[in-house]
Parts: structure tokens; C-alpha cells; sequence
């Protein structure tokens, strides 16, 4: 393990601590905008996670150690996701470790702890959240990882790196199975991180919120450590987009010139990814729960003729 | 142009009018479907004029603008007049449920698939490999007429199946010949008035379109 490779993986979580609320703030000012509104600025969400920190947390009597260890284990995992895709480099000591189905698998375990957080104070919101959420994940998981195998085939490895590396050297751009897999990409990305047509991320309302029930009984610091968690969540799903499918700029090797390139890129193509959510979000209205397997359906679906299309057309 | 730009981007063309295809089985509103159909005709288009660029077989030329001025001008606008007339706006209702349709979509596409795996193997075409695509559009189409109980919608899946056989016969052999080509569009074209025609009677003699209701021979009973 070299230094230069530990200093950039402490680079990258550290952008991606620092980026995931500017992200989001980023988003929000740009909702706000298509609407009409003036926004609270691209800071807030760091005012708001600040605020949080700086608050005493409530606990119900019969927490248990589950509810209080969720908040701190959703966090880690997203720190530790950070550590092995990609952001800026492919030169990465973390990323031979893992590749991108324990990625899956890494958010499937922080999801499952939230759910089960969900349900440990035995509030109805909570239980009601937590089915919710279960009920999507057993259906965007299959799509995700059809979509990811998709990939993984097109590019002949399923390690992160090798498949940056493989798309940056490629010839061909035109690949029909890619196209579908990225379109089911989208799909699963906006059901995993609670956007629109799945879930309304800026909404308590009793009968629609999926994510927001589940961690409703959270306060003070457990709330800001699982608010940062998610807003690095949707800036990890991103960048394990931009990463399989359109990697161009993320530095191969690991000297500071090719890194701040590679920075520069991503702030880049996040503006640009920004503004696409936003289109995505002010186009469509949030779907009915019962149409969600539909939509799921149709990612998983699209991953599936991604891949079947590898086989017949390539 | 480079050869293996213009497979690259057939086989996207192809996979697009599969989507198309596919998006047809999912979609519930009629005016939608007409819309995925004309996607699907202009896609074909395109197709085939590639196909007669990359091919130097000029009468692929005449084909596709037969497809531009046929499937993506002229029959989806007789059916939106058709819709329009017989003020058909409610949801399409089909007999299976829509995922189970598409399982039985993507079932389809790896049988064609292996189906076609010998011609695959013996052609020496660029286009050899759209084969399974096209098949697959002309079963999927078959499914649609199967599964959907609307007349119109039938008719969409029988249109979408000739779309196919176009496909087919573009990625197969580099197009039929220009007169069949000819007698094809004239016959599509002559089906569509005669459907329109058939759908004022049916629709002045029973009410509705809905084929489920054809079933019996006698009236009011």
C-alpha cells in the first residue's frame, strides 16, 4: 500500500463527506428555481446537519441497542462506500477489496438495519415505513444487480476500477446492452435514494413517505448521522452511475495533476446530473405505492434485455 | 463510413425497435401505444436506410421512406382519427397482468434467440445478428394481439408484427425485393382502411370494441 493511494482514498471521502450535502443543496436551490421559489441557499443542508448535531437526542424508553447502532453503522457504510468506488481515481488500496456486488451488498446491510431501527420502538410509522421499504428493496435489488451484471459483462470484470479503466480505453460507445443497463440504472438509483417518482424526500406525509417513516423516531445527532448518510447515498449512487457508464476524467493514475482533473470533472458532470434529477423530478408526479412494481418491473426488465441483447447483438 | 460503426449502431436501432416493442406491451393507453408504434416505425425507417447505405442496395432507400411515409405518418394518424371518432379514452385493459406479459416477452426474446442461432451462424451479413431482434418484435407482437382484449390494440400488435417481419427481412437478406415490398405496404395500407371500416361497424352494432363482447351470434340475450 502506497501513500499516495491512502492520500487519495482520504481525499475521496472526504469530498464525499463534503460534497454529499452541497449535492443536495445543490438540488434543492435548483427545485426551487424550476418552481418559483427562492432557495435557502447551497449551504443549508450543512446549517441543517449542524443544527442537528448541536441538539440533544431523544430516546424512546424501549430503544434498543439496535436503534441506537443503526445511525452510526448506515453512516460508516456510506464512508466506507466512498473508500471503494472510484470518485476520483481508479488507484484506489480500498478497491481491490471489494467489488461492485458487495457494494450491493454493503447498502442491502445498512438498509436492512434500518428497517429493523424502523421497527424497534414499535410505532406504526416505523413498522409501516420499514414494510414499505422491504417490499421496494426485494424488488430493486433483482433489477440492480441484473443491470450490474449487464455491465460487469460488457466490460469483462466486475471490480469498479477495471470497468473505468475498460470503458476509458474502449473503442465502442454505441453498445445497446450498456444503453439499457444505464437506462435501468436510472430507475433503481431513483428508487434506492427516495426520489420522485418513488418517494418524495421532502415530505412527512403520513400516507406516502417510505424512508422518512422509518427514521422518524430519530433525533439530534443519530438524525443528522442518517440525513448525511442519505445525502452521501444519492452522491455514491452518482458516482457508481458515472463510474460504469460514462467514467471519462476519472484519473487512471494516481498523480495530483490527473486527481485535480478528475475533481474538476466531477463537480462537472454532478451539476449537469443535478440538473437531470431535477427535469426527472419536476416532469413526474410521485407514483401510487401499488404502481411501484411496475416500475421496478420495468427496470428490472430493462437490466434483463440489456443483458440479452449483450448476447444476441454483441 | 466505417462498417463496424454502421453494425454498431443497426444493433442499437434494433434494440431500440425491441424497447419499442416492449414498451408496447406495458403501455395501457390507446394514444400511447399509437405513439410507441410510430417511435417503432421511424426507428425501422432508419434502420433500413442505414442498412441500404452500408449495403449499396438502393431500393432499401424507396423501403424506408415507404416505412417513414406508411408506419410513422399515415397509419398512426388513421388510427388517431379512428380513436378520435369512436372516442375511445378509457385505459386499454388487457387479459394478463403487465409484468407477466413482459416475463413472457422476455421468454420469448431468448427463443427467438435460440431459434435463429443457426441462421446466425451460416450468414455472413452485418445485420445478421438483428434476426433474433426481429423475430422477437414479431412474437412480441403476436403476444400483444394475444393478450389485449381492444380491437385497436390488436390491430397495434398486428402492425407491430409486420414491423417486425420488415426487420426481419431487412436484417436477413438485405430487404425482399423491391415489387413484394411494394404489395406489402399496399396491403398494410389497405388492412388499416378495411380495420377502420370493420371498427364503425362493429362499433355501431355492439357498442364497443372490446372482442370479449363478440362472442356471441344473436342479440340480446
Amino acid at each position: 500500500m502506497n501513500f499516495r493511494g491512502v492520500f487519495i482514498e482520504i481525499l475521496q471521502v472526504a469530498a464525499l463527506l463534503g460534497l454529499g450535502p452541497l449535492f443536495i443543496g445543490w438540488v434543492r436551490m435548483l427545485k426551487c428555481w424550476s418552481q418559483g421559489r427562492s432557495s435557502a441557499g447551497l449551504l443549508q443542508p450543512y446549517r441543517d446537519l449542524a443544527k442537528l448535531f448541536s441538539k440533544d437526542v431523544v430516546l424512546a424508553e424501549n430503544a434498543s441497542w439496535i436503534f441506537r447502532f443503526t445511525p452510526y453503522l448506515v453512516f460508516v457504510i456510506a464512508v466506507l462506500a466512498g473508500g471503494i468506488i472510484p470518485i476520483l481515481s481508479v488507484d484506489l488500496p480500498l478497491a481491490p477489496t471489494a467489488d461492485v456486488i458487495v457494494l450491493v451488498g454493503l447498502f442491502a446491510i445498512a438498509r436492512f438495519f434500518t428497517a429493523l431501527a424502523g421497527m424497534d420502538i414499535g410505532t406504526a410509522f416505523g413498522g409501516m415505513g420499514s414494510s414499505r421499504e422491504m417490499t421496494i428493496a426485494s424488488l430493486a435489488e433483482p433489477a440492480m444487480l441484473m443491470s450490474i451484471f449487464t455491465v460487469s459483462l460488457a466490460n469483462k470484470s466486475t471490480s469498479l476500477a477495471q470497468i473505468v479503466q475498460v470503458i476509458c480505453s474502449g473503442q465502442s460507445i454505441l453498445r445497446p446492452s450498456i444503453a439499457f443497463a444505464f437506462l435501468a440504472f436510472v430507475f433503481i438509483a431513483l428508487t434506492e435514494t427516495g426520489r420522485i417518482p418513488v418517494d418524495n424526500p421532502a415530505t412527512h406525509l403520513e400516507l406516502t413517505m417510505i424512508h422518512e417513516a422509518m427514521i422518524l423516531e430519530y433525533s439530534g445527532r443519530h438524525l443528522a448521522l442518517i440525513e448525511w448518510a442519505g445525502m452521501m447515498k444519492l452522491f455514491l449512487f452518482i458516482m457508481l452511475g458515472i463510474a460504469s457508464f460514462a467514467p471519462w476524467g476519472i484519473a487512471e493514475t494516481g498523480n495530483i495533476a490527473g486527481v485535480v482533473q478528475a475533481f474538476v470533472y466531477m463537480i462537472l458532470k454532478l451539476g449537469i446530473v443535478g440538473v437531470g434529477l431535477i427535469l426527472i423530478e419536476t416532469g413526474l408526479a410521485k407514483m401510487r405505492l401499488f404502481r411501484l412494481t411496475e416500475f421496478l418491473g420495468a427496470a428490472f426488465l430493462l437490466a434483463t434485455l440489456g443483458m440479452l441483447s449483450f448476447y444476441i447483438l454483441e | 463510413m466505417n462498417l463496424q460503426i454502421a453494425a454498431q449502431i443497426n444493433s442499437f436501432l434494433a434494440a431500440f425497435v425491441l424497447l419499442t416493442a416492449f414498451a408496447m406491451l406495458a403501455q395501457r393507453r390507446v394514444y400511447g401505444l399509437i405513439h410507441l408504434f410510430t417511435w417503432q416505425g421511424l426507428f425501422l425507417s432508419i434502420n433500413t436506410a442505414l442498412v441500404g447505405y452500408v449495403a449499396s442496395k438502393h431500393h432499401l432507400y424507396i423501403s424506408s421512406l415507404l416505412t417513414l411515409s406508411l408506419k410513422v405518418i399515415l397509419l398512426p394518424y388513421i388510427l388517431h382519427v379512428l380513436i378520435v371518432r369512436l372516442k375511445i379514452r378509457r385505459e386499454v385493459e388487457s387479459v394478463m397482468n403487465i409484468p407477466l406479459t413482459m416475463l413472457i416477452g422476455i421468454a420469448l426474446v431468448i427463443f427467438s434467440y435460440h431459434l435463429t442461432a443457426p441462421v446466425r451462424e451460416l450468414s455472413t451479413l452485418m445485420t445478421r445478428s438483428t434476426l433474433a431482434v426481429a423475430l422477437a418484435t414479431v412474437l412480441i407482437g403476436l403476444l400483444m394481439m394475444i393478450t389485449r382484449r381492444h380491437a385497436v390494440t390488436q390491430i397495434i400488435g398486428f402492425l407491430a408484427m409486420e414491423n417486425g417481419l420488415f426487420l426481419a427481412a431487412t436484417s436477413a437478406t438485405y430487404g425482399m425485393p423491391l415489387v413484394v415490398e411494394l404489395g406489402v405496404a399496399l396491403d398494410i395500407l389497405i388492412a388499416a382502411f378495411i380495420f377502420g371500416i370493420f371498427f364503425f361497424h362493429i362499433h355501431t352494432t355492439f357498442d364497443s370494441l372490446d372482442v370479449e363482447k363478440m362472442a356471441r351470434l344473436k342479440e340480446g340475450d
